[in-house]
């Protein structure tokens, strides 16, 4: 029995390093399984959960046009949640499930959506920066080995890139303003700088889960590359328009690569913990959407029961 | 041109607020589809307003954009009906407002798109496009809840005996209407509420729901009057705009 199962993940480690893709239907180790659920459900509930604080800004959105942009997009990332949970019931485990996960805080979502949005140009800079590291990491999952995964990021990726770009106009726009609109989007830029670089993940050598996703390839690249990628594209479009990256260290070196002031680790931990400003409001506010839905969603049920 | 712009602003407002209202919802649906399926609306209707208030912007010919007219008119320039306005009490009330509305201008646009205003007969074509889905949607809802569990039935039946009152001020008509009636740019809202008054009885037997009595009606909005709600709807809308009066957005 046991030499079966070595055979089989040998046969699975075979079919990863020839780059072809694992479909739900295949054998693939327990842990592989585990893995790639958890991370499909965590970006799943990413996506919703990142609605809140762009959602907080749709009833002041400053213009027809600006309200517009602003409900598409947060309709897009709906949409992603959508595609991904379907995507990662593929394994086996229901949205249903996977919601319970997250109400019982067994199952995380990305940090950066537990900071606060706190004036207009934080929907520039969300479209921008936190869009914007998501798409370096979403590039890379393109290619990840979860056949449905690697499916769904190809599709994501081509809203994701007209999200940062609609947020950079923002951004540009901004600047381009009155000086208190310049102060908004420099004040965006200076609080959520930090948490979007913290959104790649924990050091390379503090990672804990990354060798394994790296050898079945479930992830292509490690944190540090990715945020390099990251800060490289994004410090040359903030000093465009005239915006400065709040940390005093960032040097561009000879090689045009960037050189920057260590994350403040403690309140990364502290966040992924749940002691960020707005981890509890977040997921009480999902919560509270979902148990005020209850009776809708057992209407429906009665109803479809009714009928046949 | 005065009667044209008023009435291009009611059919603007009506948009223009229950968007707004529907857009307050996102994140907060019962299920993801659900959710995407509100805000969708939302969209549709903040296009729609859009569209109408580009024109009434371009009819009034003072130099104000369709920004202007949504971001610095005052409650009393608002022409909106007072049901769009209602709040989202819960789901039974979002559907039974957006029921109410979308029965009224499928109707509406079904005869404006005949409008000798070839403006407002486009605008209404593409609208009734979007509009014609919103009311198979919005219908399905009313029979769903109407026929779901005895909590579902309850809050419908609720969400209609509340927005009731507001529904005879869809029909209402003025000075405005009959002048742009006789030019063949508006309709007589009298043949549009015998419509909507079929539509409604229709899908209440098919939900099992009982048409309220007549008691107070709503009226006002075609003077600007309004429920509370609309005010802080507008502080909250019009915020930035106001606030930086010199920023471009």
């Amino acid at each position: 029995m046991s030499e079966n199962i070595e055979e089989l993940e040998r046969q699975f480690q075979e079919k990863i390093d020839n780059e072809v893709k694992i479909e739900p239907r295949d054998w693939m180790p327990d842990g592989y399984r585990e893995h790639v659920a958890r991370q499909m459900s965590q970006h799943a509930h990413s996506e919703v959960i990142g609605m809140q604080p762009e959602g907080n800004w749709i009833t002041r959105a400053p213009s027809l046009r600006a309200k517009k942009i602003l409900l598409a997009k947060i309709q897009d990332e709906a949409g992603h949640g959508l595609y991904l949970y379907s995507a990662a019931e593929t394994l086996g485990i229901s949205r249903d499930t996977f919601l319970q996960w997250l109400h019982e805080g067994k199952a995380k979502y990305s940090s950066i959506f537990n900071y606060p949005s706190l004036n207009w140009a934080d929907m520039g800079a969300i479209g921008w920066l936190v869009d914007g590291a998501a798409i370096v990491n979403q590039v890379s999952l393109q290619k990840t080995s979860y056949g449905p995964y690697s499916r769904a990021m190809v599709r994501i990726c081509k809203e994701e890139s007209f999200h940062q770009r609609q947020g950079y106009e923002i951004m540009a726009k901004m600047m381009a303003g009155t000086k208190e609109q310049q102060q908004m989007a420099q004040d965006a830029l200076n609080r959520f700088w930090w948490p979007s670089l913290m959104m790649f993940g924990p050091h390379d050598s503090d990672s804990a889960r990354s060798s394994k996703a790296l050898k079945w390839k479930i992830k292509r690249e490690s944190n540090d590359t990715l945020r390099q990628r990251f800060i490289d594209k994004t410090i040359p479009q903030a000093e465009f328009i005239g915006l400065k990256v709040p940390d005093p260290d960032a040097v561009l070196q000879p090689d045009g690569s960037y050189k920057t002031g260590e994350i403040n680790w403690d309140e990364f931990w502290n966040v992924v913990k749940g002691n960020g400003p707005c981890n509890k409001q977040r997921l009480d506010h999902h919560i509270k959407a979902h148990e005020d839905g209850k009776w809708v969603r057992e209407a429906c049920l009665a109803f479809a029961e009714n009928q046949n | 041109m005065k009667n044209l712009f008023k009435y291009i602003l009611r059919l603007a407002d009506n948009s223009l607020i229950l968007g707004h209202r529907l857009s307050e919802n996102c994140s907060w649906g019962p299920y993801l589809e659900e959710d995407i399926s509100i805000t969708n609306t939302a969209l549709d209707l903040l296009g729609q307003a859009e569209e109408l208030l580009i024109y009434a912007a371009e009819v009034e010919n003072e130099g104000r954009t369709a920004d202007d007219l949504a971001y610095k008119r005052p409650e009393i320039e608002y022409y909106n009906v007072q049901l769009t306005e209602q709040p989202n009490e819960d789901f039974a009330h979002i559907q039974v407002r957006q029921f109410f509305m979308d029965a009224f201008n499928f109707y509406l646009y079904s005869a404006l798109k005949n409008s000798s205003d070839t403006t407002i007969a486009a605008i209404s074509a593409k609208s009734l496009k979007e509009v014609t889905y919103h009311l198979r949607r919005s219908s399905e809802w009313m029979i769903r809840l109407g026929k779901g569990t005895s909590e579902s039935k309850e809050r419908v039946n609720k969400a209609v005996n509340n927005l009731w009152q507001f529904t005879s001020e869809l029909f209402e008509m003025d000075e405005v209407d009959e002048a742009l009636i006789s030019e063949g740019i508006a309709v007589d809202l009298n043949e549009i509420k015998k419509l909507w008054n079929d539509k409604v009885t229709e899908i209440f037997e098919m939900a099992n729901i009982s048409k309220p009595e007549d008691g107070y009606k709503a009226t006002g909005s075609r003077k600007g009057y309004h429920t509370e709600y609309l005010g802080y709807i507008l502080a909250e809308m019009q915020y930035l705009p106001r606030a930086y009066p010199t920023a471009k957005w």
